[in-house]
């Protein structure tokens, strides 16, 4: 009849990138008549920020102020094509479409500015506030304004790019299974520690202390944002959901929010992350795929936490309070 | 030419949707309103597994607003294609059941009308003639002689280029288990979960003046669906305009096409916009779920922590339709031995096919399971064996040059550097030994 | 049935809406008035997404009637934002990165509204408290708590503490 704390971790690596490869995206970026670099895309933002994300991308390839990017998505009549928004693969894929296509489009920028500026092109950087300039002579620049009106009207050009990235689709050897299933890997550490009810087997989970790895962070905060919720997730994977509580038998299969069980603001543990940053070797700017690893490593973080409290190792999905008490009972014998 | 510098990227920049989500000017698939629309609500099967000997819609057709039914003959190519689509097969989903339906909640036919709540009442009188089959639901019932078969080609399982599973093979288990020191078994399962996302799936469809039809989706993959939708209406690909890009929460589960091709054709035979939105109790109880997994390890350990021989049978639960889930079985398989070196893996991963709502991608799909079963093993090896449970992963982590037990040379491996800072985070103090390693100090890999 | 006029107060407009009977508040502010801040997430009260202010009070619009608003004060996130600018709440989600896909958004807006009219300085456990009735699948709720913190302090001039 207590309350039992107990910590527990767990370690994990995440794959990016559709599995097998044979996933392209492609981007095509062009300048207005002002200096507004559009990135024409198909895909899709579930809400994890790949707007956002691209936006940054696609102005550090430019060379350009991020204010100065749009991003216009997702229409198949304007957008060119993307395999999806899923497996890890948005940031990593369209990012380095969106390289590409920068590349070429900065290409462009940086002749028509060498050309007004009476240099050659090597000898030019931009400072990433909207000026293009001679290296180590900043006072011998053009504006991007300036520079896209006269790309447009004085040299009949138009500032833009075509890019794409896919991984070969791999086979799979079927005797052996011998296959390149990914582009690169993120890796987790978590940390849980929980509190267990030996009266009622509820567990509360106190807190879930990560370490991420995820090769470059494009944005802090939206990363963290990941962490948060996909550790919130992961929680509720391991002690609450399920579609089918009597499994395998389909009876009382949930239909609403009062009987589909998910974490409420009351129930969220203090979570703590630390990120690593070890560039992948093929993602823009070393980007790995970080959005669906944060929900991994808590969940089984949260179980080894569970048999060091009280001595049992749940091994079904989800813990609820009937199978700690089950597996308290059975370890004292009764 | 000279290299950009990093400005934006590493920064903590506001969201360029936040403005649009805090005034409640994003818009949605829902938001998007035409006059004329119609309603699409589907009459589902309210058993796992039947013969379907009739449908009368004589009752339907007589609520006030009822426009039209669809069955599977109004459906030009009426069989999913997803896997197609990503180089796997076969498909053998029905848009539309024909004969018979293989879960409780499968789709039977549609009914369009003026109101959604006309459209619920005329599918609620709909009158189904069903002839009960027997049904399973456990996965390893599912494989055994006499159980009820789902498949036209006679087997619940999916074909892997002729083996009845996803097979790894690297060096010799057996061998392995005959010089470890222990052996430690494990079973585990997970159970079938929903996305939730608070926006269900859903899409609107309109016809415009020059023949094409515009989709408003939340589907997480434009061409994806757009090409779906074309190959089962018979329409050339360029008639279908998809526009969608802002999703209200995903998680892997709006990459079915599970809505646009129905709802086009119901536009394509009325010539009104259709919208079909999934209810809350049909995203639960009838829209993909992440599938339970069941996995059994196996594994020869040392006794100073090395695991030489893993072998693991994991059986996915796919429910009645393939969906995405062969392909997440091999992916499982790519993982489920874990970020580890070990010399010898055995993995049989089944796709295996039952009387429940289909399982489909979720965020994880494949890897949250096997990272779980692991993970919750590798602890036990480690009580087993009296060890603490970071030494067993230090001991067995990965390396830059190993081999994984697919043959893939081990690249931007971190497990190391990752452990040593949670760690470090949460106050746990490590060995020298192990805060001294790193994911570059195996020379030459585990090659040799 | 026969149609129905009811008359209420709509984000400070009076309002005058003429619809069948039991007609919910959220088919009435969605498809017949065209305000699309108010979602649609579940239609059976568990989710919160639909939540309005009745005088006040948060109430789910996908189980109310419109015949029980006649006479009263109805507010939606419509009427919150103002026309240049953002309410400091607003601010606040924005600035804490509370929205992620942003479909809880507005609900979760409208019951911390509520929740700083009436009390000012919440504590933690309060504002929990107040959020609970609404599902955020995306972001862990944290960034929302803290960003209900952080409007409240801004509220009360205080400029961080």
């Amino acid at each position: 009849m207590a309350k039992v704390k107990g910590t527990g971790m767990a370690a994990v690596n995440y794959p990016t990138g559709m599995n097998l490869g044979g996933d392209p995206s492609q981007a095509l970026i062009h300048a207005t008549t002002t200096g507004t670099f559009i990135i024409s895309l198909s895909s899709t933002d579930l809400g994890q920020g790949l707007k956002t994300v691209l936006a940054q991308i696609g102005a550090d390839a430019l060379g350009v102020p991020v204010d100065n990017v749009m991003i216009d998505t997702a229409d198949t009549d304007t957008g060119p094509h993307c395999m999806g928004t899923f497996a890890s693969r948005a940031t990593h894929r369209v990012g380095n479409a969106i390289i590409m296509a920068a590349q070429e489009a900065r290409q462009v920028m940086l002749d028509v500015a060498a050309d007004e500026l009476e240099v050659s092109p090597e000898d030019l950087e931009t400072d990433g506030q909207g000026n293009v300039h001679v290296v180590g002579v900043p006072s011998r620049s053009i504006d991007l304004v300036s520079l896209a009106l006269a790309a447009h009207f004085k040299y009949a050009k138009t500032i833009s790019g075509r890019g794409m990235f896919m991984k070969p689709k791999s086979e799979v050897d079927p005797e052996t299974g011998a296959m390149d299933p990914d582009s690169t890997e993120a890796h987790a550490c978590t940390v849980a520690e929980v509190e267990v009810d030996t009266e009622t087997g509820e567990v509360k989970v106190l807190s879930i202390k990560s370490a991420y790895e995820v090769g470059r962070q494009v944005n802090p905060a939206l990363v963290e944002g990941q962490i948060t919720g996909g550790s919130v997730m992961g929680m509720s994977h391991a002690l609450m959901e399920t579609t089918a509580p009597y499994y395998p038998a389909i009876d009382h299969s949930p239909g609403s929010f009062s009987d589909y069980l998910i974490p409420g603001p009351a129930d969220i543990p203090v979570i703590e992350s630390v990120v690593l940053e070890y560039p992948s070797s093929n993602g823009p700017f070393g980007v790995k795929g970080v959005g669906e690893m944060t929900a991994n490593s808590p969940i089984p973080a949260i179980v080894n936490a569970i048999y060091n409290a009280v001595g049992v190792r749940i091994t079904e999905l989800p813990v609820t309070p009937e199978k700690v008490l089950r597996g308290i009972e059975e370890k004292n014998g009764s | 030419m000279t290299e950009p510098k990093l400005n934006a990227v590493g920064q903590s920049i506001q969201r360029r949707d936040g403005l649009g989500h805090v005034t409640g000017k994003t818009i949605y698939v829902d938001d998007i309103k035409f006059p004329d629309t119609l309603h699409l609500k589907m009459v589902r099967s309210p058993v796992p597994h039947a013969l379907i000997k009739g449908i009368d819609f004589s009752e339907a057709e007589k609520v006030p607003g009822f426009v039209r039914a669809l069955t599977h003959e109004d459906v030009p190519n009426n069989i999913y294609t997803i896997l197609k689509l990503i180089g796997v097969g076969p498909d053998e989903e029905p848009v539309l059941a024909e004969d018979r339906v293989r879960y409780q909640g499968e789709q039977i036919a549609a009914i369009v009308a003026e109101s959604p709540e006309a459209a619920l009442e005329a599918a609620g009188k709909v009158q189904l003639d069903l002839e009960e089959l027997p049904a399973v639901f456990d996965v390893e019932e599912a494989l055994k002689p006499g159980a009820p078969i789902l498949k036209e080609w006679g087997t619940n399982y999916f074909v892997y280029e002729g083996h009845h599973c996803r097979r790894v093979r690297y060096g010799d288990v057996e061998q392995g288990f005959t010089e470890a020191d222990y052996i430690i078994e494990g079973r585990y399962q997970t159970s079938p979960i929903e996305h939730a996302p608070t926006e269900t799936t859903g899409c609107l469809v309109k016809p415009e003046a020059n023949g094409r039809y515009t989709v408003y989706t939340n589907t997480q993959a434009l061409f994806f669906s757009l090409d779906n939708s074309a190959l089962i209406l018979n329409l050339p690909f360029n008639k279908l305009h998809f526009v969608g890009g802002t999703v209200g929460g995903g998680f892997g589960g709006k990459v079915d096409v599970i809505v646009e091709p129905i709802a086009i054709l119901a536009a394509m035979k009325t010539g009104h916009p259709v919208r079909y939105v999934f209810m809350r109790d049909e995203e639960m109880r009838v829209s993909s779920t992440r599938g339970a997994w069941r996995m059994y390890y196996k594994d020869g350990v040392m006794a100073d922590g090395r695991i030489v021989a893993r072998q693991v049978t994991s059986y996915a639960d796919a429910g009645a339709y393939n969906r995405h889930t062969p392909y997440a079985v091999t992916k499982h398989a790519a993982n489920v031995a874990g970020p580890y070196n070990i010399p010898n893996v055995h993995i049989d991963a089944h796709c295996v096919y039952t009387n429940r709502q289909p399982g489909s991608a979720m965020r994880g799909f494949g890897v949250t399971p096997a990272s779980f079963a692991l993970e919750v093993q590798m602890d036990k090896i480690a009580e087993t064996i009296g060890m603490d449970p970071w030494a067993i992963r230090f001991v067995n982590a990965y390396r830059n040059g190993d081999i994984k037990p697919h043959r893939k040379e081990v690249e931007d491996a971190t497990l190391i550097e990752t452990m040593q800072a949670a760690a470090e985070l949460v106050g746990h103090p490590l060995p020298e030994e192990y805060k001294a390693m790193h994911s570059n100090d195996r020379e030459g890999g585990n090659h040799g | 049935m026969p149609a129905k006029i009811v008359s209420f107060n709509l984000n400070g407009r009076e309002t005058e809406v003429m619809i069948q009977p039991m007609t919910t508040v959220q088919n009435l502010l969605r498809e017949q008035l065209g305000y699309t801040a108010t979602k649609v997430g579940c239609r059976q009260g568990g989710c919160g997404s639909c939540t309005v202010l009745v005088d006040g009070e948060p109430m789910a619009a996908c189980l109310l009637p419109v015949e029980n608003i006649a006479g009263k004060e109805v507010t939606t996130l419509e009427g919150i934002t103002p026309d240049h600018g953002l309410h400091p709440l607003q601010e606040a989600f924005f600035e804490n990165f509370a929205t992620q896909c942003g479909y809880c958004t507005p609900g979760m807006l409208i019951v911390s509204k509520a929740l700083l009219d009436r009390n000012p300085q919440p504590t933690r456990d309060q504002i929990i408290d107040a959020l609970s009735g609404n599902v955020c699948r995306c972001t862990g709720y944290e960034p929302i708590i803290q960003a209900v913190q952080n409007a409240a302090q801004r509220m009360n001039g205080h400029q961080g503490e």
